[in-house]
């Protein structure tokens, strides 16, 4: 901390951004919290929509479309955040060795996670289509029966899921191979001359020290899998049915489709208050890992 | 699995290397490849490997930069040329204010004590987590009713830097705690100020955290769409929202739109060729750190 700052400096050099943030992020929140109370659509003022009381959640609660895009938004996210762990940390175990190259094969797989969503959801569309598509003219080309890809509910789940495994596996590949790196050595090479094998080292030496920065990586991924919204639209926008219309597309279409803006608001209010529920476990696990780091600390420096 | 160096490397485990990386790769490459494609080709049921690429797409997608008149184009259509300029305006003009006014925040988070810097830090952190979709519905009211912004490119540059100031904040701050204090103590001593030290010292020494938080929230602002797609109006549209709109037609000219997914697709490969270092380094400060 530098001491001899005049009082006023750090407002000087916080005032812009939370300005910004104030007007752009903490009151549009304040005031979804105020529209969810409302009958608004997109032709009124909010000052002219009628108050309803809780009306749009309980409405909420007895509707059966949004239940069900609920389950789909949850099983998404389950499902997804499991398959991405196992393939990303498994890819980082594989791959946590002295290779030429390893920058640029690094390189090569964060690329799936830097193109825009909106493109993914293009080459997978185009992928998945039931004539020109390329699943479908291998599978025909291997004289295999083709797949309903998008067209069928299951299919289209699956299908969705894919695609966000493709372009997210690779976030939780570069973050578990950070983490493999940074371990310390001296604990690996004791487990060697000890005798361990692969299997070993893996299952009672690395894993058990990756495990707190493994546990934040699921949740900051879990977190961002109640996010996704633009590959989904671009590859079935919800359908067949409501079998991938997630929440946040639910929302959009609310806000857009029906018109709803206070419906669609309160439904904004519960996707962010179980998000903000994840956050604050993710904050909470952190902070008990600080804590648990700091007292290592203090009683090395007492030994 | 993992065989010791020693022991040398198993083929099993460079094939397994070669699938990886055409499963990452093959994707993109595909779509590469359909750009320079005609429908036709797209479409034949015995489309193979080889073909004669053109570039006729990237010309239909682009004809209003042209300074010729490709003959296979009967009448220009501006949109997608428009949506590329205001991508670029929205998208560069946001990263740098963001850049500007975040690492001022990140310094004062790091480098003062005063009184609200805990409710502050933790408010940044918390509304990092808010998505698009929650912000959907007020964004779009409060533009169009009490700002009168809706539409304007003023408008999706402000939510933009809202979105990811938390962002750009939370990371600079990892950055800026490595720079040694002595030196601005000397900076100090030699009588700059507060602000003067921040620009001439601090900032010189965190560019490579300046350049991850760059590409992360140009990435950011180039490949939004919802709140773009609610926001702009015809004139102010960019990529995605044009890209998305051309979907829902029912008849999807494949060629063309794998071209403009392609072009949009472009910035993020090349910064990330460029700069993949920076961005792994800014990654893992702003995931595991956080």
């Amino acid at each position: 901390m530098l001491a001899n700052a005049n009082r006023l400096t750090p407002y000087l050099f916080l005032a812009p951004a939370v300005a910004v943030m104030a007007i752009a992020l903490l009151y549009p929140i304040g005031y979804m919290v105020w529209a969810s109370f409302l009958d608004w659509n997109p032709s009124q003022r909010i000052g002219e929509a009628e108050f309803v009381g809780l009306r749009n959640y309980a409405n909420l609660l007895a509707d059966a479309a949004f239940r069900e895009s609920f389950w789909v938004t949850i099983r998404f996210a389950a499902i997804v955040v499991t398959v991405e762990m196992v393939l990303g940390v498994g890819l980082a175990l594989l791959l946590d060795r002295e290779l030429r190259g390893m920058t640029l094969l690094r390189t090569v797989f964060i690329l799936p996670m830097m193109i825009a969503p909106i493109v993914v959801g293009l080459i997978w569309r185009y992928m998945y289509h039931p004539t020109v598509g390329t699943f479908n003219k291998v599978l025909d080309g291997l004289g295999l029966p083709t797949a309903p890809w998008l067209s069928d509910g299951d299919w289209a789940f699956a299908s969705v899921v894919i695609a966000d495994i493709w372009q997210w596996t690779p976030f939780i590949f570069i973050l578990s191979l950070a983490a493999l790196q940074s371990l310390p050595r001296s604990a690996m090479e004791a487990a060697r001359i000890d005798g361990a094998n692969g299997w070993q080292m893996i299952w009672h030496i690395k894993l058990p020290l990756m495990l707190p920065v493994l546990i934040v990586t699921a949740l900051l991924r879990l977190i961002d899998a109640f996010k996704v919204l633009e590959v989904i639209l671009v590859l079935t926008n919800g359908g067949p049915g409501l079998s991938t219309e997630i929440l946040a597309l639910r929302i959009s279409r609310t806000a857009s489709e029906f018109r709803e803006l206070g419906y669609a608001a309160a439904m904004s209010n519960l996707l962010l208050i179980l998000l903000l529920i994840l956050t604050i476990l993710m904050f909470g696990y952190t902070k008990l890992q600080e804590v648990r780091a700091a007292r290592l600390v203090a009683a090395k420096e007492i030994a | 699995m993992t065989a010791p160096a020693a022991r040398g490397p198993n083929p099993a485990f460079y094939a397994l290397l070669v699938a990886l990386i055409f499963m990452a790769l093959g994707p993109i490459v595909l779509m590469v490849a359909n750009s320079f494609k005609l429908n036709v080709q797209i479409t034949s049921p015995t489309a193979g490997l080889l073909f004669t690429p053109t570039i006729q797409n990237y010309e239909t997608a682009l004809c209003n930069f042209l300074p010729y008149e490709p003959e296979h184009i009967r009448r220009c259509d501006k949109t997608f040329g428009r949506a590329l300029v205001n991508s670029l305006t929205i998208s560069l003009i946001s990263t740098a204010i963001t850049l500007i006014v975040g690492c001022m925040a990140a310094y004062a988070l790091v480098r003062f004590r005063f009184m609200g810097r805990g409710v502050t830090s933790l408010t940044t952190l918390m509304v990092r987590m808010v998505p698009p979709a929650v912000l959907l519905v007020p964004v779009f009211g409060i533009w169009t009713f009490q700002f009168g912004i809706d539409g304007t490119t003023f408008g999706i540059i402000l939510i933009y830097v809202a979105m990811n100031l938390p962002f750009v904040i939370w990371i600079l701050q990892s950055f800026i705690v490595q720079v040694p204090i002595q030196l601005e103590e000397a900076a100090r001593m030699d009588g700059a100020g507060p602000f003067r030290t921040f620009f001439l010292v601090v900032l010189p020494l965190i560019k490579p955290g300046l350049a991850a938080a760059a590409i992360f929230t140009f990435r950011i602002a180039w490949n939004e769409f919802l709140l773009a797609n609610a926001l702009a109006d015809r004139a102010t549209r960019t990529v995605p929202v044009t890209i998305v709109n051309s979907l829902t037609e029912y008849d999807i000219d494949w060629g063309v739109i794998m071209a403009t997914g392609t072009l949009l697709a472009i910035p993020p490969i090349l910064f990330t060729l460029v700069a993949s270092r920076q961005i792994i380094t800014g990654m893992t400060a702003g995931a595991v750190k956080g």
